[in-house]
């Protein structure tokens, strides 16, 4: 489990997180939505510390993994990404074939044993729905895939190093109704061996694939619920107003 | 299977589960009449919480398919017509069980003479609720057709039936209350076998997209 208590976040000293408390259930899938701007894609790199990377950029209050503060001093922040896998908006695979995009993660782990390098991309293809369309041209280039089938790749390659977590950020917004669906479907699969957080612009998404819906604005996180409550009687007004689309 | 399949899936066949229970009411509600069965009557009437639980039920997963995964097409139409046939399967279910009430008073008394318009009626009522389910399942927008054609039928046997007990009034002033139990129930079964009709039309909207209800089809 996630377990988000009183955390802020700044840039500089700009605060664009205010006192967060949730908690990210495992093997669920959790929407965060709001509004542009409203802080739900810091929120998001907060998890795996993605943020730490922006100069000026800290977090205060506790962000622990089943129980393991990931902002404590001597967090591995290499091993903490390893098990928090994160898939981004733009599909960014390698200029490598697709093979090597899958392998790199567990090449780079220090895992040399071809046989068991073969097995894992494999797994992870099929886990992320794209291994019948490649499985015959594993060599080629990456790059000559398809938008959706790149987005896919890239959680093939998020998957081979084994996460618990996948953090996905926006990772259809790019992508064609078709290759969204394919993606929505992968996500539905994924959540029965993985725990996936979800930033979406598209609240119907959120509403298709998700468990659990966190709805942010203006940096505070204004209702958390499970998605069915959040979608038919939500509590708050500003929580209604924002999914009925009366602003926003 | 799409995961949205699925949920379509689940509420077919939570609807269907819904449609058997009903059918299980009419049956037993015909037996009850016609064998004077007092037992079925109050089986009947038991099983109409657990009915109305399903209505309840369907009309949830109903609506959080709509919120969740906003259908589309066929799928909002299929949505849309188990919203609009849980409510008529539920008011069948009611019929049966006033059909029970009906016939737990008769059967304390002796039988009236046999009626022979009120059985036939009964018997269509029940399949027209049978057929209008398998035309609902198979998406089947001829057969929903035929059963709304046979409505008329439904509506002369009423009448018919209500003239028959009409004479036994006159007949002997004895039987008036009887034969009034026995008009009410040849009205129950009709606006069961309305209840069928109306499923139809929706079944024909699902299928065709059109909508036939209060409006002359051209043949």
């Amino acid at each position: 489990m996630i377990e988000v208590r009183d955390f802020d976040f700044f840039y500089g000293e700009h605060q664009v997180l205010h006192g967060i408390n949730l908690d990210i259930p495992d093997r669920q899938v959790t929407a965060l939505i709001g509004p542009s701007g409203c802080g739900k894609s810091t929120f998001l790199r907060s998890i795996n510390r993605m943020n730490d990377i922006i100069p000026g950029a800290r977090g205060r209050g506790l962000i622990s993994i089943d129980g393991e503060d990931v902002y404590a001093p001597g967090v591995d922040v290499v091993s903490l990404r390893r098990r928090v896998g994160m898939v981004f908006q733009k599909s960014n695979p390698f200029p490598k074939s697709i093979y090597e995009n899958v392998a790199y993660g567990l090449r780079i782990g220090g895992i040399s044993d071809k046989r068991r390098i073969d097995a894992t991309v494999e797994r992870s293809l099929r886990r992320a729905a794209i291994w019948d369309e490649v499985k015959d041209r594993l060599n080629s280039s990456a790059l000559a895939l398809s938008g959706g089938q790149q987005q896919r790749l890239c959680i093939a390659r998020a998957l081979a190093v084994d996460p618990d977590i996948l953090l996905m950020d926006e990772p259809a917004s790019a992508l064609d109704p078709i290759a969204t669906q394919k993606i929505e479907e992968l996500v539905y699969e994924l959540k029965s061996n993985y725990t996936i957080v979800i930033v979406t612009h598209n609240m119907q998404q959120a509403a298709r694939v998700s468990d659990r819906t966190a709805f942010f604005m203006l940096g505070k996180l204004v209702e958390y619920d499970v998605t069915r409550t959040i979608f038919m009687t939500p509590k708050e007004k500003l929580t209604e107003d924002y999914i009925t689309g009366r602003f926003g | 299977m799409r995961h949205f399949d699925r949920e379509i899936e689940h509420l077919k066949q939570l609807l269907l589960r819904m449609g058997a229970m009903v059918e299980e009411s009419i049956n037993e509600s015909i037996a009850a009449l016609l064998e004077r069965d007092t037992d079925a009557a109050q089986r009947v009437i038991a099983a109409d919480t657990a009915i109305d639980r399903m209505e309840l039920e369907i009309d949830q997963h109903t609506i959080e398919l709509i919120a969740m995964m906003q259908p589309a097409a066929i799928d909002l139409r299929f949505v849309a017509a188990a919203m609009k046939i849980t409510p008529e399967l539920e008011r069948v279910a009611d019929l049966a069980v006033d059909v029970c009430e009906r016939a737990i008073e008769l059967n304390r008394e002796p039988p009236l003479k046999p009626a022979l318009d009120l059985p036939r009626l009964a018997r269509i009522a029940q399949d027209m609720v049978r057929q209008s389910l398998d035309a609902f399942v198979r998406r089947d927008a001829a057969l929903a057709r035929e059963v709304i054609a046979r409505d008329d039928d439904v509506d002369r046997l009423t009448e018919q039936s209500f003239r028959e007990l009409l004479t036994y009034m006159l007949e002997d002033s004895r039987n008036i209350s009887r034969a009034i139990r026995l008009t009410f129930i040849g009205k129950y079964f009709e606006r069961m076998a309305d209840g069928a009709t109306n499923i139809c039309e929706m079944v024909v909207y699902l299928a065709e997209g059109k909508v036939i209800k209060h409006q002359h089809e051209p043949d």
